[in-house]
């Protein structure tokens, strides 16, 4: 199978959904020439022109407005927020117009729209273009969300999320653009609300999704050599949530441990836990725990963002007393 | 202000015309009574005063044309050509209604006559309005979308953002504020640093027009003007309706933030008065011709409240039902 990296198989999505529909188009800061801030549209402008790669002024509001108007009236836009922490300009687009319209309107409209936007920290941007917000996001009914870990998933969780009806967001970690991984030449369709376990264990469930999944089997790796064996269970979309899948592992294993990069306190994690508590809590050994960044924005310096963000060595840390 | 002042209408467009800004204000006063006695719950924001923008400005659209709306939408739904059953079946809550009862007063739309929506945040629709713009541009299907909002909504970031983009784009979009001079209980000149709205389109490299508001043919021509400008690919355009609502904000504005008197001016300039004396002055009409159009608009709106009263509400299993479209699109 050949391998792509993050970037190239997003992008891949992209190109193929473009050839196959002429509805499908892209919008976004600096999409165009430059390729957008990480790359993933270089070259598309050369290839699909102007109009269906649409380089706009800053005005994400507008942006994302303008989106939805055109999926409401028979388009597929595809935007690019430049940061995730970006998405708060939008914020009203999305929670008060792009979720409900479906819902208020009733079944006449549909939006198929998506917004791919880069996510996390770990390279050192300070507080304003580090953060992952997607949390926020479970809280307003009528957005899916999508965070794949790896290329292959990337190519096909995008591609799903063009063909969906309804607005999908799609969180990509920024230190994943560069990671390879094999993508399978057939046109497949990533499963949107279905979970996947990337390494079966007995021990402990590890739930990640994003970069996360990647630092969960890392984490897991190490607990090996204490002949301590995790399960890793990537949620691939937050939005719907495959709680059929996390609490069949939790049966399995009999403990959790939930890991993110956002922000502990009303995060993704403390959602899972809740599920878990309220419909699998005669399975558990131990107390659920939770592995996500400190309640902090996110601190530039290097001495200190790495403290704010969870490690490898947290998820290992809890895990361990978990089992003593 | 364009060279068109107003446009040419025979006796039976005249009748229409004379009969949607009836069936409006009819409308819109029988809301407010069954607001007040309890048999709509929640709010209301009366369109009464403001007649002839949505009115004058359908009337310069093509069917197929789309327009988008505000918080004060029942007009705009009205003119465009929506159904007053369902409408009021909306307010009531009833199934029926244009969204099942699940939108309410600020939240409706009818795809089927062109109208994409009203919503209940100031400035919300403006981009909205602007991507169907760009999406008939993109499909080069003729379409113009005429996007109404207010005053109070051109101090948003998103009127600002979206008449540059669309300027930028050239895209086929009219842009209608209605200038009732007071968002909620905020004057214009508290809110404004310049006295017309309509000077702010030299910022974004289109054209501004101001017109009377409460004058229906001279809001339809135009907004014709700017209609077929932006349906000839030479751009948008932004229109100051100078309008006055008679009523207050909503259901529970006392209105002490203007006088009576400047409200008895403004009620002088009545929109459908004018148009029924301009009627009669031209011949369009005779008087017992235009009383009968207001009888009949009279019993649309109670044939609405009674189609809306009979109407069951929605099962509780609508409740979780329609938040997503069900299936992917397999095209």
């Amino acid at each position: 199978m050949r391998e792509l990296t993050y970037w190239q198989a997003l992008q891949e999505a992209l190109r193929e959904e473009m050839q196959r529909d002429p509805a499908v188009f892209l919008m976004g800061e600096d999409i165009g020439a430059y390729g957008g801030a990480f790359g993933v549209t270089r070259g598309l402008l050369a290839e699909f022109g102007a109009e269906r790669v649409r380089c706009t002024p800053i005005s994400e509001a507008s942006i994302v407005g303008a989106a939805i108007g055109a999926a409401l009236t028979g388009m597929r836009p595809v935007v690019e927020i430049m940061f995730m922490d970006f998405l708060t300009l939008a914020m009203d687009q999305l929670a008060n117009h792009a979720a409900k319209v479906r819902y208020m309107y009733g079944p006449q409209v549909r939006v198929p729209l998506v917004l791919r936007t880069p996510a996390g920290g770990g390279r050192c941007y300070g507080a304003t273009h580090s953060q992952s917000l997607e949390a926020w996001f479970l809280h307003v009914p009528g957005v899916k969300v999508i965070a794949p870990a790896t290329p292959a998933d990337a190519k096909a969780l995008l591609r799903a999320a063009i063909r969906d009806d309804n607005p999908v967001l799609c969180v990509e970690h920024k230190l994943l653009y560069a990671t390879t991984g094999p993508v399978p030449d057939d046109g497949e369709l990533g499963g949107i609300g279905r979970a996947v376990v990337r390494r079966p264990g007995r021990d402990v469930t590890l739930v990640a999704y994003s970069y996360y999944v990647g630092v969960a089997l890392e984490a897991a790796q190490q607990l090996a050599g204490d002949g301590i064996e995790a399960e890793v269970l990537d949620l691939r979309s937050l939005v719907p949530m495959d709680s059929d899948a996390i609490l069949a592992s939790v049966r399995k294993t009999g403990r959790l441990v939930c890991v993110e990069e956002g922000t502990r306190t009303g995060g993704v994690g403390a959602e899972i836990a809740a599920r878990v508590a309220e419909d699998a809590y005669e399975y558990l050994d131990a107390p659920i725990r939770r592995v996500a960044a400190a309640d902090v924005p996110i601190p530039f310096s290097p001495a200190l963002e790495p403290l704010a963000l969870p490690q490898s060595g947290d998820i290992v840390g809890a895990v361990r007393r978990m089992l003593k | 202000m364009g060279a068109a002042t107003t446009v040419p209408l025979s006796a039976v467009e005249a009748r229409r015309v004379l009969f949607q800004l009836t069936l409006i204000r009819a409308f819109e006063e029988r809301v407010l009574k069954l607001v007040s006695d309890g048999s709509i719950r929640g709010t209301t924001h009366p369109y009464v005063g403001q007649e002839a923008v949505a009115v004058g400005a359908c009337l310069a659209l093509r069917p197929d044309d789309w327009v988008i709306s505000t918080h004060r939408g029942h007009g705009h739904l009205l003119a465009k050509g929506g159904d007053a059953n369902r409408l009021m079946a909306e307010l009531f809550g009833k199934a029926t209604g244009y969204g099942g009862g699940k939108g309410g007063t600020q939240h409706m739309a009818d795809y089927a006559v062109g109208h994409l929506g009203s919503n209940g945040i100031t400035g919300g629709g403006i981009p909205i309005g602007t991507g169907a713009a760009l999406s008939a541009h993109m499909r080069r299907t003729g379409q113009v979308v005429a996007i109404f909002f207010g005053d109070g909504a051109v101090n948003q970031g998103t009127f600002h953002e979206s008449l540059n983009l669309a300027a930028l784009w050239r895209l086929p979009a009219v842009y209608v504020c209605e200038n009732n001079l007071y968002a909620m209980s905020t004057s214009v000149r508290e809110a404004c640093a310049i006295e017309h709205i309509a000077e702010r389109a030299a910022a974004y490299g289109m054209p501004g027009v101001q017109v009377d508001g409460m004058d229906v043919l001279a809001v339809a021509a135009t907004v014709r003007s700017a209609v077929e400008r932006a349906r000839a690919g030479r751009g948008p355009s932004l229109i100051e309706c100078k309008t006055y609502r008679f009523l207050g904000h909503s259901k529970s504005d006392q209105r002490v933030y203007r006088s009576r008197e400047e409200e008895a001016t403004w009620r002088e300039r009545d929109p459908i008065t004018r148009f029924r004396t301009r009627l009669l002055e031209h011949d369009l009409a005779s008087a017992a011709e235009l009383d009968a159009v207001a009888r009949d608009a009279i019993a649309a709106v109670d044939a609405a409240v009674e189609f809306a009263r009979t109407s069951p509400f929605p099962a509780p299993d609508a409740l979780t039902a329609g938040l997503f479209a069900d299936d992917a699109c397999a095209s």
